[in-house]
């Protein structure tokens, strides 16, 4: 880790990025919490009613009548949730796999990374669907499926640190006095990728984000009444002629978040990999 | 060269074979049959329908037949669509797909380079920001925002251009579906054109050919655009796999009948054998431009030598 908090605090897309981030993250939680409504209720009097001050409808609502405010904030912790639990999978698979291919290199890595080669020409996204199709479109495997398409750079990247790290002298110490490989493997060669790992994990759910709203999007993702930006997204499409807030508002929420992950990863990138790759 | 062609072709039949192992089994680890409707149908009609479609053999007997039968193109019958074969369903929705993909990719390497080429020899100019700063946003921001909020700026708020596709003809109801698949290509190529034509800019032989006196349009003609192409080349083969996601957005919010809308159909009406044929036939797709872009590699830089 390689960066100190003036240089963080230094770098200003990274700053702006991350602050956007924590106040959306914070509303999302408390803004349901304030509002008058909430995601479920119905009210046939007010359809499709556009963003008004007057009775706390601040994003208008849908052609039920539910306020878009709170389904909107909650379509933002829906779809941080998935990325984030997406993200984590797809770190302990690819920090895992990496790590033991590049600590015991030879044979073993080369069948390992082959297979990771193999893996990466296939349509992943189209056996995320044929999951969907397959188990019912199951919440909970919305993240599992997500984070098993996105370990791949991870584990290639993991593997490349660790084939450097496994040289080091401490390693030779720990091998020399008896430590099997799997304790090796996790006690020092893992804490010494978490500044890599923290990098590619930010890089990660932005990509995350997108599966998932890409799959809600097109209806194979996550069910009402519960809902997420992608599914936001898709009612909005639907009333696009009468109602263009009920797009334009899930459409620049999901870019702005999508745009400011990918600043802020890039950002970290810089700082950290600065050392560590150069 | 030939034999390369050869090897790589070889080398491609074991990643096809586990995509179609893995999305056969997957489908037959779907809980219940697909015939458990909400009709009940009487035992004796049940039996006799899973022996058309051969459900009552043994897993190995059916995923043999089936990869036979896809050897010779044939993708089975289809669930829903009782009257076709999943094979006539791809070839009927294909060409379109097809179309719309092909536009696309030609529309995003033109603009794409083109907005590469004017940024890199503006460097730190004001277009040369305008340019990245559209590039950067362009990346982010996902096709099915992009596709929605282009229908509500140029069809709805401002008549140019029909926002569906039936019911039109002609270049105009291709418009927008284009467009709209092509903006993100045309962001990641044009970042990667004026990174590598900056750098290809700062090579020694870019200096000789100026120190001859050759102008900056006939430099990068003749001698800058090639090699910094290969880096764009490299980007054809993800690009391809993006346009083919992106592909099943538009044909969903344009309502074009390509393989992508049939692919969405088949997954929300739990239509296993046509939602498992287009899967196989989009990696085996994707499997075969990819082999195209790395021969296509080979040709353009002579450096690279095949064995």
């Amino acid at each position: 880790m390689g960066a100190s908090w003036a240089n963080v605090r230094g770098n200003r897309a990274l700053v702006v990025s991350a602050g956007i981030l924590i106040v959306t993250a914070m509303l999302a939680v408390i803004g349901p919490l304030i509002s008058p409504y909430d995601y479920l209720s119905t009210n046939f009097d007010a359809l499709l009613r556009a963003p008004t001050m007057a009775d706390m409808h601040l994003f208008g609502t849908d052609d039920l009548g539910r306020d878009l405010f709170v389904r909107t904030m909650l379509g933002i912790r829906v779809t941080l949730i998935v990325a984030i639990i997406a993200s984590i999978v797809s770190l302990v698979i690819g920090v895992a796999y990496g790590a033991t291919a590049g600590y015991f290199g030879g044979r073993v890595d080369a069948v390992m990374m082959r297979l990771v080669d193999t893996l990466y020409a296939m349509p992943f996204i189209f056996f995320v669907i044929l999951l969907m199709v397959v188990f019912e479109r199951n919440f909970l495997l919305i993240f599992v499926a997500i984070g098993a398409i996105n370990w791949l750079d991870m584990a290639r990247i993991v593997r490349g640190q660790t084939l450097s790290l496994r040289e080091r002298e401490f390693v030779d110490a720990a091998r020399l006095t008896g430590v099997s490989s799997a304790r090796i493997i996790a006690r020092h060669i893992a804490p010494n990728l978490v500044g890599v790992v923290v990098v590619y994990v930010t890089l990660t759910i932005p990509q995350a984000i997108l599966v998932e709203s890409f799959l809600s999007f097109l209806g194979l993702g996550i069910q009402e009444p519960q809902t997420s930006l992608g599914a936001l997204v898709d009612a909005g499409v639907n009333q696009l002629e009468r109602a263009s807030w009920t797009l334009l508002i899930p459409a620049t929420l999901l870019a702005v978040i999508l745009m400011c992950f990918n600043f802020l990863g890039d950002a970290l990138r810089d700082l950290f990999d600065a050392r560590q790759t150069r | 060269m030939l034999r390369y062609t050869l090897l790589r072709l070889l080398g491609a039949i074991p990643t096809l074979l586990l995509v179609i192992v893995l999305a056969f089994l997957l489908v037959h680890a779907a809980p219940g049959g697909p015939f458990d409707d909400e009709r009940v149908l009487p035992p004796a009609i049940l039996k006799n329908i899973e022996a058309t479609y051969h459900l009552d053999e043994s897993l190995p007997q059916q995923f043999w037949r089936y990869l036979s039968g896809v050897a010779r193109g044939d993708f089975g019958p289809s669930y829903r669509y009782r009257d076709l074969t999943v094979s006539q369903l791809i070839g009927s929705a294909f060409p379109v797909s097809l179309r719309l993909g092909a536009m696309s990719m030609l529309l995003a390497v033109i603009v794409g380079v083109g907005a590469g080429i004017v940024a890199a020899l503006r460097q730190n100019t004001m277009a040369d920001r305008a340019i990245m700063t559209v590039a950067m946003t362009g990346i982010s921001i996902p096709i099915f925002v992009v596709a929605p909020v282009l229908v509500l700026l140029f069809a709805v708020k401002l008549h140019w251009l029909p926002a569906g596709w039936s019911g039109n003809v002609g270049l105009a109801r291709w418009m927008l579906p284009v467009v709209s698949l092509a903006l993100p290509q045309i962001a990641y190529i044009a970042r990667l054109t004026r990174a590598s034509l900056i750098d290809v800019l700062g090579s020694d032989f870019v200096r000789t050919a100026k120190a001859q006196g050759l102008g900056t349009v006939a430099i990068v003609r003749f001698h800058a655009l090639k090699p910094a192409m290969l880096p764009v080349l490299s980007f054809m083969g993800p690009a391809i796999a993006a346009v083919l996601t992106g592909s099943v957005v538009v044909e969903e919010v344009f309502g074009i009948p390509g393989l992508g809308q049939f692919f969405v159909r088949g997954a929300l009406n739990r239509d296993y054998t046509l939602v498992l044929g287009i899967v196989i036939f989009y990696a085996a797709l994707i499997i075969f431009l990819n082999l195209i872009v790395d021969i296509l590699y080979g040709v353009i830089d002579p450096r690279i030598r095949y064995r």
